[in-house]
């Protein structure tokens, strides 16, 4: 109950966020909900398949390329379309890549997926013409539903219905995802990561099963690609980058990947942490790797995991405290 | 009685080192049979292959009547033949319950349900209740599998097995790493559950005579990775000679090797 309470709080506060606080830290929100897409579908792999993926960038940028190529290259202006078509480019290209790097785990399935990263940013700089080189290319203002909101800037579009779309976006992939965990396919996968042998032997054909999760992960990070790049309005190579695979990692480990919840919660403290540390300190960079060492070796279930903590033993010593009244 | 599993002339090579050589073994219904000898005789291996770990580079391993030489575990699971392994087998960080679950959903081939939770199935909830009570985990639904006693996790790697209702069980030395004492308590676990689950056969590896003379009804001896003798216990533990080849020492006797 407690979490429905946090949970419903929460929501709240995002609800009445665009009308409540300061619209630049609205627009900051709009990163939010992208990376807590993409990283509800990373920690699929993750979390609950034991499986770390140095590459999913790629997908970021499949997903922001394929709305510049929507909206921009050929003017369909339906974000709905943008999402479909993301979700389905990049299934398409995750069956290949998730057949070849599922066969192995580990560390060595970190790395075929950065080198895939690596292939794709490779590409992406340099087919100029096909898809603009370290120039990009333009993602155009897509309508809502078929609304255009013409009469909105840009600012007041990013920080209004495309805001509350995001929102709604993010909320059902959330809700999907959760479906997913708790389903036999999401016992599975748990079951394939702690012990793959044992796995095999009671049924469970491991290496469908991670593909699917693959997939899956694929598929959410494109639709948060697909939103970066509306909310910039540039589909660029560094979204390809193997330091953004990075900061998803970052994210997931500041967040806690123990919990359904933690990758969210990541991506939010480290967008606001990021911007923070931008704007006051010269030597950012520096700050924010410092602080993933300090976390890993402090906290290494992340925020979620010192915040059910601190809950635990807030409970626990409420009870002691009742039975030391009875 | 009808043949389970069958071996024909089984033969298993790792480069020029040969571990099997033509095993021929008839697994009929009903059966409880010990696979036995010294330590490097190919027991593991000859499990190995039967479950479709290690293929034979020669021969075929027939299940049901299917050749199923080059099938995988996952399949050889479907088919219904289960194992459970001489190092405790679990998932750390899923709960009794859940371990169950995994193999209850497959039998109930729900592996792709995307949708419902996994524990909304009544006849899966029913089934993981019923092996966790055949293995006295009962009161253990909801503990996770990592802070089990050593002991609690060997009978969770066998349960998870058992729940799969497969028609033959296979079981790499069931006892290994529990004290003597506990030893007879498990194995009658094991037989209890194997009949109240309705399993065909049940092979196992052991290395204590004293549960091979009282638990199988048929010892398969192991030497050089040939079949030395394939007899009920009462004639095997009659030769004095094939007990000091195999394994040292006769059931009871105080010989120490």
């Amino acid at each position: 109950m407690k979490i429905f309470a946090v949970l419903l709080l929460g929501l709240a506060a995002f609800a009445v966020a665009p009308v409540a606080v300061d619209r630049y830290y609205v627009t900051l929100l709009i990163p939010f909900f992208a990376y807590a897409i993409a990283l509800l579908g990373l920690n699929l792999l993750f979390g609950y398949g034991g499986l770390l993926s140095f590459g999913h960038s790629l997908f970021l940028a499949l997903g922001a390329y394929v709305a510049a190529l929507v909206t921009g290259t050929w003017g369909i202006r339906y974000f709905e379309i943008v999402i479909l078509l993301a979700v389905g480019t990049s299934a398409i290209v995750a069956v290949p890549l998730g057949a070849i790097c599922v066969r192995r785990s580990k560390i060595f399935f970190g790395m075929l997926t950065l080198a895939f990263g690596m292939l794709f940013h490779s590409f992406l700089f340099k087919f100029y013409a096909l898809t603009g080189g370290d120039e990009g290319m333009p993602v155009r203002r897509p309508a809502l539903f078929g609304q255009t909101f013409t009469s909105l800037d840009q600012v007041q579009f990013i920080t209004g219905p495309f805001y509350y779309y995001c929102l709604v976006l993010t909320l059902a992939a959330g809700f999907l995802m959760w479906k997913l965990v708790n389903s036999p396919f999401g016992l599975h996968l748990k079951a394939a990561r702690d012990n793959e042998q044992k796995a095999e032997y009671v049924g469970v054909a491991t290496r469908k099963v991670r593909l699917v999760a693959f997939i899956v992960s694929a598929v959410y990070c494109s639709i948060g690609g697909a939103i970066l790049g509306v909310n910039t309005g540039l589909a660029d190579p560094e979204i390809a980058y193997w330091t953004q695979s990075g900061n998803l990692v970052f994210m997931t480990v500041l967040g806690g990947f123990g919990n359904f919840l933690g990758p969210p919660i990541g991506a939010f403290a480290f967008i606001l942490l990021q911007d923070y540390l931008a704007s006051n300190i010269q030597y950012w960079r520096f700050v924010l790797g410092a602080l993933l060492a300090v976390f890993v070796v402090v906290l290494p279930q992340g925020i979620s995991g010192l915040a059910t903590r601190l809950l635990q033993t807030k409970s626990r010593t409420h009870n002691k405290m009742q039975e030391a009244e009875i | 009685m009808s043949v389970l599993l069958e071996t024909k002339e089984v033969s298993k090579s790792y480069g020029s080192y040969q571990v099997l050589r033509d095993i021929s073994i008839v697994i009929s219904e009903g059966e409880f049979i010990s696979v036995v000898g010294p330590n490097g005789a190919g027991k593991t291996t000859l499990v190995n292959v039967l479950t479709g770990l290690a293929p034979p580079s020669s021969g075929s391993v027939l299940f049901k009547g299917s050749d199923v030489s080059y099938f995988g575990p996952v399949q050889l699971a479907k088919m219904g033949m289960a194992r459970a392994f001489q190092l405790v087998h679990v998932f750390p960080e899923l709960t009794v319950g859940e371990t169950i679950a995994v193999a209850a959903l497959s039998k109930s081939e729900r592996n792709w349900n995307l949708w419902r939770s996994a524990r909304s199935f009544n006849d899966v909830e029913d089934r993981v209740k019923d092996v966790a009570r055949i293995f006295g985990l009962q009161r253990k639904l909801h503990t996770i599998a990592g802070q089990l006693s050593q002991g609690e996790k060997k009978l969770l790697d066998v349960a998870s097995a058992f729940a799969l209702k497969p028609d033959v069980i296979l079981l790499d030395e069931p006892t290994s790493g529990v004290s003597t004492a506990d030893k007879h308590g498990i194995m009658r676990t094991l037989i209890a559950a194997a009949r109240e689950a309705g399993i065909g056969a049940l092979i196992q590896v052991e290395h204590d005579m004293d549960l091979v003379s009282e638990y199988s009804d048929r010892v398969v001896a192991i030497f050089g990775g040939k079949i030395l003798a394939d007899k009920p216990p009462n004639e095997f533990f009659a030769d004095p000679h094939l007990i000091e080849t195999v394994v040292g020492k006769a059931p009871g006797s105080q010989t120490c090797w």
